[in-house]
């Protein structure tokens, strides 16, 4: 299955983790520990987090950290300004042809 | 005097909001959206064109077109009319189709809603709201933006932001 960034935020329980990691890195224990869910659910979605390359996992003595990857989620600012760029430049369009009627 | 565009998403709503005033009655601008002709005009970013099949701007009704690249490559979307107050909002059901309409089965929507505000003699607002059916909208969306930089493929990206 594909993975991307927007799969990484097209869950709730997804986005709800990264704004956890988003203020600083933490062991999976520690994100489980926020939620309601079984901890297997939320490895899984943290899994997905890994594979959308949002979260990046490092090794601190025995235990693993995720980190949050802000060069991912740029990603979508990217698709969003291009799509703001399309309106804009339509609008433009629409300028002129509102002049001529 | 300034246009105020806005353009803003709220990815976790799934919708982007779209806002711009335009130096025209209201009339003037509800006919630019609906009238195909006008439309052709300004619909399509350049150097994308605008060709209409099927035109009829009725609840239930669709407007049947193609973005057609600067190669002459024509991208079918099909947008059906849910809800029509005239010079006031309409909202639509837009899929990607085929030349003749057909939209596939399960192929992903996304829905808009327009609204037109008159804020003076001459001047009007028009606020679209772009709602994505689902995550494999978003994702349909993306196929074509990162996977690689090629020109066909932005192209591709173009015709996909285009249907909203």
């Amino acid at each position: 299955m594909r993975r991307d960034v927007f799969q990484a935020i097209a869950d709730p329980t997804r986005r709800a983790i990264l704004s956890l990691v988003v203020v600083g890195a933490m062991t999976p224990n520690a994100i489980a520990e926020h939620f309601g869910s079984a901890r297997q659910t939320i490895s899984k979605h943290i899994q997905i987090l890994t594979e959308c390359e949002v979260l990046v996992q490092k090794k601190t003595g025995r235990e693993i950290y995720y980190h949050f990857n802000p060069k991912k989620m740029k990603e979508i600012d990217i698709w969003l300004e291009r799509f703001r760029k399309m309106w804009e430049d339509s609008y433009n369009q629409l300028d002129d042809v509102l002049n001529d009627l | 005097m300034t246009n105020n565009f806005v353009f803003e998403s709220d990815l976790a709503a799934r919708t982007i909001r779209i806002v711009r005033e335009f130096n025209a009655p209201v009339e003037k601008v509800w006919k630019a959206f609906t009238d195909p002709d006008l439309l052709e005009k300004w619909f399509a970013p350049k150097p994308w064109k605008v060709e209409t099949k099927r035109m009829d701007f009725t609840v239930g009704g669709v407007w049947l077109y193609a973005m057609v690249s600067p190669e002459g490559q024509k991208h079918w979307t099909q947008y059906e009319f849910t809800a029509i107050e005239n010079c006031i909002a309409y909202s639509t059901t837009g899929m990607f189709a085929d030349e003749d309409g057909n939209t596939g089965a399960g192929a992903p929507k996304t829905y808009r809603n327009v609204t037109f505000l008159s804020i003076g003699s001459d001047r009007s607002k028009v606020e679209t709201v772009i709602t994505f059916t689902d995550e494999a909208t978003i994702q349909m969306f993306v196929e074509g933006g990162f996977k690689n930089g090629t020109a066909v493929t932005l192209n591709q990206l173009d015709e996909l932001l285009v249907l909203e």
